[in-house]
Parts: structure tokens; C-alpha cells; sequence
């Protein structure tokens, strides 16, 4: 039962940041097996998170991994953030991610990479 | 009915000091122990290629191979020469599009399917659809699972309607038998997939009336990789082999072959021996149990799961025909099923969560996913009650 730790159940039923961004084009994540589905939305400022939004449904593991990363990864570096992986994950949830849930685990954390490298095209694209 | 539990070692698998609860039978069955003793002594004891070597060991092999496949022909009520061992029902299914389609559709005909067919019974036909530029059109299902035929079988160009004898998800089982008939009538070919209802009801593919029938062995208590291609003579005998290579030719010349006679033309290469063997095993042992006594326990297992579903008034249940497998795709309030998957299995309980190989038919419905429950004849209802009881329990979880 310990995936379904307090805090997973809390973000879960009270996703942080639930909604769209106003101005900002979502980067849309499926997850074609279960049927998850992640809409990202993301500004940054100076190579930085500076705000972190999503909305769309799933179950508990991958709405509530995207929720506590909405919070986590405000103020940090994209390039860092592009890096992140399942590991990182798990430290993030402080739990262990069976196989048949990595997925779920990583929809998000996919759905915020997607949403970042979006914006740094859209940075080169009006820079040049 | 006797007590056939013993017939099945899994149901002594324990998770963490826990009785297994097999509920996930649609996906695939358990073993009895005489198709893994069946298994067991070919490897053991006739370990050889069929239809090869002029020694006893492949002869044994041989007859073993082909006896199953008179065993399975039986079973189904065709003849050993229209019984093709394939790996599946979707490999059956494929084989129909690829070889019969092929053959004989061109573009702008039209293939019929129902909006309850699995994917093995849909890729396939948006494929040659592709291909061929083919045009489908779809038999749609009602909200209780049951089919909504409106004159479908006029719709011009009409040639060839491929449908599922029950739904994966719904549980909904179809009488196709008027159906069958009326489109035999006007001269369009009839697939029939039998993957989910073969192991709930006898079938008799003349009696049915189809022309192509395809189903699993891993759902019938055999093996993974088995599978059966019924197909009408005639139409098997016009249609070009699917696969080339050993096994399926009576002649090969530097630059032509003569393809060998039915079954052999569609069964290129070394086949799933042990396999065959397996679903000729599992068909005799479900003979010997009988259908009758099959469809009386699961009627009761589907009753009683039904009263007690009616306990939970966070659950939906998708799909209320009556003539039904003992198959149950649920919805939660406030829970997602895959998380409530998860945590039946932590509690020994095997089900399904997704949208079972059935997209198209969630997304008519509007539902993402479910949580499924297949039942089989060898479970029980004090199983049923822990199924429930857990239910009620993984609730208050979510709720706090």
C-alpha cells in the first residue's frame, strides 16, 4: 500500500497547479495503454522553470507525480530538468515504482520535457 | 459439477501468504494439469519435427500433432482439412485479410465490422483497408452491449463482415446465427471471432453458419502461441498461402512452387507442436467437463457476482444484456482502475485495467478505462466475496 502514501492520495485528489496557462500553447502527453492523458503548460525565464501548470486525467501515480513536479521544478534549470529521469523520480515521490507503474510514473515528467523543449525552439525561433 | 480446482495448479499459487484470485481469464485462461502433462511428455518423451523424418520418434510426433488437430476439429465441428493451427486468433485473423482479402477485394468494397471488435479483429481490416482503399462501415453497439444491426447487411459494396461472437469489454455475448445467415444469403463472407466466447459456449461452425472462424488456445486452457483458423473448403482451397516456406508446398522448382493441400498450404515452417498438442488436450478435457455444466456454473458465478455488484454504489457496470459472459468491465467513482488493479493485486486478486484492446469501443462509450473482471467455471463465489470485500476496502482508501 505504500504507493498509495498519503502524500500520492493528497496531490491525487488536490492536484497543485491544475489548469492552463494563460497565453501558453499545452504540450499534450498520452498514454495510449491506460488512457492517461497530461496537458503541460510551462514559462520560463533566463534558462529557468518559472511556472508549471497541467491539466487532463489519469490515474493516481501519474496525476500526482505530475502535481508534486508542478511544485518541485519551479526555479529550476530547463537543461537540468531535460535530464531527469525515472530515478529521479522516485527520490522526488520518495517511493519505489514498480515496472508495471513506471509508466505512469514518467507520463508527466515526459509531458514537462516535451513542454520545455517546445519553449526553447519557440526562444531560437524569435531570436532569429 | 465436480470439484475441478485440483485440475488447476495456479489456483495454489500464493502471493505474500495469499490465495490467488484468478479473475483475468478473458485475457488468458489457466492450465489444467493433463494439458501441462500433455506438454510435458512431448518434450519428454516424442521431442521431434512433425511430417519429416522417416523414423519412429517424428511419426510419434506426427500423429500426436495431427491427432490434436482432429480433436480440435471435432471440437468446433469442422473437418481436419479446415482446422489451420496458427498462433492465434489474431494471426487467423490476419491470415483471412491478408490471404482471402487480398485476393478478392478491390477498392471500393466495403467490409462491415461491429464497434465491439478488438483490435486483433480491426487493425488487420484498417490495414487492407489502406491497402486496397476499401471502405468500413460499423454495426453499432448499444449502451446495454447489445448490437444495433440497422440493415447493415444492405449497405452496398458489402462483401465481407468480420465480428466478434462477444465483447471484451461488454460481455455482451451475440447469437450470430440470423445474422450469419442473412449475409450468406447475399453472397457476403462471414469472419467470425471467436477469441472471447469460445471457452463460455459450444461451437458448431456449421451449425453457426460462418466462413471464417478464428480463436486463441491460451484462452482455451492450452498454451500461448496456438491458435486455429477454421475456413470453409471451398473458400480455403481458392486462396493463396500466406506464408511461404517449409511444410506449405508440394513442389518447389528454381523459379516456382506447387503449394501443398489443405491444412499443410497455411502452415509454413516447424508449427507450435507442443502447442497443437495442448489445445487438442484442453478440448478433450473441456468435452469431458461438458458445456452444459460450464455455462451452468458461470451463470451462477454471473449472478451472483451481479447481486453482490449491487453493494457498491461506487461502481458502474458497462454493459447489462442478460445473455452475457461472466465477464464484467467496471468504472469507479473517484478512483482510477488501474490504480484499483494495482491494489487488488496486492491482495491476490488478478484483473485487467485499460481499455482492453478496445479503443474504439471506450472512446463511443466515453470512458478512458476500466477495470475488468473475467471470471472462468473453475472460480467461486467466496472468491467473488473477497473480490467485493476488497473492492469496499480499496474505497475507503480513496474516500479518506
Amino acid at each position: 500500500m505504500d504507493i498509495y502514501a498519503k502524500n500520492i492520495l493528497d496531490h491525487y485528489q488536490r492536484p497543485r497547479n491544475f489548469g492552463p496557462l494563460s497565453g501558453v500553447v499545452g504540450h499534450h502527453e498520452l498514454n495510449h495503454s491506460c488512457g492517461d492523458d497530461i496537458t503541460v503548460y510551462l514559462k520560463t525565464e533566463a534558462g529557468k522553470i518559472k511556472q508549471l501548470s497541467f491539466e487532463g486525467h489519469g490515474c493516481s501515480i501519474s496525476m500526482a507525480t505530475t502535481s508534486i513536479l508542478s511544485e518541485a521544478l519551479v526555479g529550476r534549470e530547463i537543461a537540468e530538468v531535460l535530464k531527469l529521469d525515472l530515478s529521479d523520480i522516485q527520490k522526488i515521490l520518495g517511493i519505489d515504482i514498480s515496472l508495471r507503474r513506471e509508466k505512469c510514473a514518467l507520463i508527466g515528467l515526459r509531458a514537462i520535457q516535451g513542454a520545455v523543449k517546445e519553449s526553447i525552439l519557440e526562444i531560437s525561433k524569435s531570436t532569429h | 459439477m465436480i470439484d475441478i480446482r485440483p485440475d488447476f495448479p495456479m489456483l495454489n499459487r500464493k502471493y505474500q501468504g495469499q490465495d490467488l484470485v484468478y479473475f483475468d481469464n478473458a485475457a488468458s485462461a489457466l492450465k489444467p494439469q493433463a494439458v501441462l502433462d500433455a506438454v510435458l511428455d512431448y518434450y519428454q518423451n516424442h521431442s521431434s519435427n512433425v511430417h519429416r523424418g522417416p523414423n519412429f520418434l517424428s511419426e510419434e510426433a506426427t500423429v500426436l500433432y495431427e491427432n490434436a488437430r482432429r480433436t480440435v476439429a471435432d471440437f468446433i465441428g469442422a473437418s481436419p482439412e479446415e482446422t489451420i493451427f496458427t498462433s492465434g486468433a489474431t494471426m487467423s485473423l490476419n491470415l483471412v485479410a491478408r490471404s482471402w482479402g487480398e485476393a478478392n477485394l478491390r477498392a471500393g468494397d466495403v467490409i462491415a465490422l461491429s464497434r465491439a471488435e478488438h483490435h486483433a479483429n480491426l487493425v488487420p481490416w484498417l490495414q487492407l483497408k489502406d491497402k486496397l482503399n476499401l471502405k468500413l462501415v460499423y454495426i453499432e453497439v448499444a449502451r446495454d452491449g447489445s448490437l444495433i444491426l440497422d440493415n447493415i447487411l444492405e449497405t452496398p459494396n458489402l462483401k465481407l463482415l468480420a465480428i466478434t461472437q462477444a465483447s471484451n469489454v461488454l460481455g455482451s455475448f451475440y447469437d450470430l446465427k440470423d445474422l450469419l445467415q442473412a449475409a450468406r444469403q447475399r453472397g457476403i463472407i462471414t469472419v467470425v471471432d471467436a477469441a472471447q466466447s469460445i471457452a463460455h459456449c459450444p461451437i458448431n461452425v456449421k451449425d453457426l453458419g460462418c466462413d471464417f472462424l478464428a480463436f486463441s488456445g491460451h484462452k482455451l486452457l492450452a498454451e500461448t502461441g496456438i491458435g486455429v483458423l477454421y475456413g470453409r473448403r471451398e473458400l480455403l482451397e481458392k486462396m493463396p498461402p500466406f506464408f511461404g516456406g517449409g511444410a506449405m508446398i508440394a513442389e518447389v522448382t528454381e523459379d516456382s512452387f506447387i503449394p501443398a493441400e489443405l491444412p499443410a498450404k497455411f502452415e509454413a515452417g516447424t508449427p507450435n507442436i507442443s502447442g497443437a498438442i495442448s489445445l487438442g488436450v484442453a478440448c478433450a478435457y473441456l468435452t469431458k467437463l461438458g458445456y452444459d455444466n460450464i455455462i451452468k456454473k458461470e451463470t451462477e458465478l454471473s449472478a451472483y457476482f451481479l447481486k453482490r455488484l449491487k453493494e457498491l454504489d461506487f461502481v458502474t457496470l458497462l454493459g447489462n444484456q442478460t445473455e452475457r459472459l461472466p465477464l464484467f468491465s467496471l468504472a469507479f467513482t473517484g478512483m482510477h482502475p488501474h490504480d484499483v488493479a494495482d491494489l487488488l493485486g496486492e491482495v491476490g486478486i488478478i484483473t485487467r485495467a485499460g481499455h482492453h484492446c478496445a479503443q474504439p469501443l471506450h472512446d463511443s462509450l466515453g470512458i478512458s478505462a476500466t477495470l475488468r473482471a473475467s471470471l472462468s467455471f473453475y472460480n467461486t463465489t467466496s472468491e467473488i466475496d473477497k473480490f467485493i470485500e476488497a473492492l469496499k476496502k480499496i474505497q475507503l482508501l480513496f474516500k479518506s
